[in-house]
């Protein structure tokens, strides 16, 4: 599609009006609320390259916290063994790379298995990297974790400022840019050839191996650039949280990303990035109001599985056919 | 010493011998793995906990023992419960449902717990002291672990007998061979099914009920042993019961020596011998 089809496309044009209000949230929002967005924005980046995976190649991993660890530590590392290298242009490439080399390991292993052996091989996985972080903790902090200072970003430092100043200013419209980058490449990978081979896989296995799909390899790639945007999403994460604790690898937190995936819909595009920001609020607002929010959070999920298995934008889709079969 | 650390590998390997024997059921015959077990496991751990301390004082000490019982009813009534209201209406669905229903399950389950027993740890050592200890060639070691042990055979050799003799045991199996096969020869796939899920969120509450005496019992109880019983059924082969016996071995003795040789990385050397072992042979020792 050129690119004056796409803007002509109703879709597209949502998106862009979409960005061009998410340009505008800091004035609107409370700091507060900011900080919540920005926790939204980054597990929106997990959820796309989750997506990938699970929507898109038909494979669960119960593991992908191992790979937010990765770039969230591979902040934290730096941040405390390399501080002069510790600005933004390094650590980003540096935590791409990081959950790069630990996707290519994992999904080696993984990825000649599928469906649920698949699942308890990606959950075992990313718990050896949580025993890793653990129990090495005068390296990593162990439970404790380490505390992530701000960055440099091209040569601008922000000593002395605060963190919430410093996430409402320049850093949540670095965040809106690398999320409407990952949001776009995510995008491309999904409607290029390399997509549609993935759900051709996804669909049928045999029938895809059949028309020379390569079956396996397909499967790893998609796992590696998963990886990598779980990973981004991680060190996004990082700077607006302050802090990383080993818990980010134990398989409850990957749960986590499932569940926000599913919440907003893995059959669509855009459901996960809706999911991940409804989720965010969810549990913020469970932990804020009671002490059992995981009984709130357990609750909504298996309500979710029961009644609307295709998420909330799935749920919206069925709406809106509805509607247009009823008005024409 | 050596004999020590091997009769703890024994003691590990007895009790993850009862939690993984419970996954595979589950998973074999419902094709469910199910993310609740460790909360069941910690179910079993926290209501005999808690009997002991509240009428533990007041019964001959013998019934001490029998306590423990009350962590495979319990769990067995939960699994009971949630297989009925929730897992029921699972089976016709995709792989990613049913793993995130366990999983809202397991969210539920843990909640469930902190209101039921609060936060605090609760200490029931009496079955472990009033056992003592005993001199094995020169070691003092628990009497306790030795029961565990005994225990875990006699219910290892029940379910085999169960599983190869019984006309019950016997249909359970035939549904994880063949589910198609099995409801075309009009087995009540239903009825099996619940029956299938209680027995193994049984053995997981009884798991849970043996251990409290030695440890106390915390939130988050099941987390760990969930993960080991998750290697020992990946690493013997999915719905394999040859392949739990022989995995919760492996996993009992790498821990026991990992931990008294390399304190540090007992964790880590475990997730790498059984990577190696998947490697080598991707659907487990004995996975078809």
């Amino acid at each position: 599609m050129s690119f004056k089809l796409r803007l002509k496309s109703p879709r597209w044009v949502i998106y862009i009006l979409i960005f061009i209000a998410l340009l505008f949230v800091p004035r609107v929002l409370s700091i507060h609320d900011l900080m919540l967005f920005q926790y939204g924005l980054t597990f929106a980046i997990v959820a796309l390259g989750f997506n990938l995976l699970l929507g898109y190649t038909g494979l669960l991993s119960f593991g992908h916290g191992a790979y937010f660890a990765a770039g969230a530590y591979s902040v934290a590392m730096i941040a405390k063994y390399l501080p002069e290298a510790y600005s933004i242009e390094i650590l980003i490439p540096s935590a791409l790379f990081f959950s790069l080399i630990l996707s290519v390991i994992f999904g080696f292993v993984c990825v000649r298995h599928t469906r649920i052996f698949f699942s308890i091989l990606a959950l075992s996985l990313s718990m050896l990297l949580y025993a890793l972080l653990f129990k090495l903790y005068h390296i990593t902090g162990g439970s404790d974790g380490l505390r992530v200072p701000l960055p440099t970003m091209l040569g601008i430092t922000f000593k002395g400022m605060r963190r919430p100043e410093f996430l409402s200013g320049t850093y949540y419209y670095f965040l809106l840019g690398m999320f409407t980058t990952s949001f776009l490449v995510m995008k491309g990978i999904v409607s290029s050839p390399f997509g549609k081979a993935l759900q051709a896989i996804r669909d049928n296995e045999v029938r895809a191996e059949l028309i020379g799909i390569r079956v396996k390899r397909f499967r790893f790639y998609a796992f590696i650039i998963s990886g990598m945007f779980t990973g981004l999403g991680g060190a996004l994460w990082t700077f607006v949280n302050g802090h990383v604790t080993a818990d980010l690898s134990h398989w409850v937190f990957s749960g986590e990303i499932v569940y926000m995936t599913l919440l907003g819909g893995f059959g669509t595009f855009e459901g996960p990035i809706i999911g991940a920001m409804i989720f965010t609020y969810l549990k913020l607002y469970a932990m804020g109001n009671t002490q059992y929010w995981m009984f709130v959070i357990g609750g909504t999920l298996i309500v979710l599985v029961l009644l609307l298995p295709n998420g909330v934008a799935g749920a919206f889709s069925i709406l809106w056919n509805k509607i247009k079969k009823k008005s024409s | 010493m050596w004999i020590v650390y091997t009769l703890n590998g024994l003691y590990f390997a007895a009790l993850l011998f009862l939690i993984s024997l419970g996954l595979n059921i589950i998973l074999g015959v419902m094709g469910i793995l199910n993310l609740a077990h460790g909360s069941l496991y910690a179910i079993g751990a926290f209501i005999a906990a808690w009997f002991i301390i509240v009428i533990g004082m007041k019964v001959p000490q013998i019934f001490l023992y029998f306590i423990l019982l009350s962590g495979l009813v319990l769990a067995g009534i939960v699994g009971f419960l949630i297989e009925k209201s929730l897992i029921r209406f699972m089976y016709k669905r995709t792989l990613e449902y049913q793993l995130l229903l366990t999983f809202g399950a397991l969210m539920l389950l843990e909640d469930v717990i902190k209101m039921i027993w609060g936060g605090q740890a609760y200490y029931a050592s009496a079955p472990f002291d009033l056992l003592g200890k005993v001199n094995l060639f020169g070691n003092v070691y628990p009497a306790y672990f030795l029961f565990v042990m005994l225990i875990t055979l006699i219910a290892g050799i029940l379910i085999w007998l169960f599983m190869s003799k019984t006309k019950l045991g016997i249909m359970l199996r035939a549904i994880s061979l063949d589910r198609e096969m099995a409801t075309g020869l009009g087995l009540d796939i239903d009825r099996l099914s619940t029956f299938a899920f209680v027995l193994g969120a049984g053995l997981a509450g009884f798991a849970g009920a043996l251990v409290v005496p030695t440890t106390p019992a915390l939130l988050g109880f099941g987390h760990e042993p969930l993960i080991l019983a998750f290697i020992v059924v990946v690493v013997g082969g999915l719905g394999s019961l040859k392949g739990a016996l022989v995995g919760s071995l492996i996993v009992g003795f790498t821990r026991s020596f990992g931990i008294a040789i390399f304190p540090e990385i007992e964790l880590p050397l475990l997730f790498l011998i059984a990577g190696i072992i998947l490697v080598v042979r991707p659907q487990g020792l004995f996975g078809r």
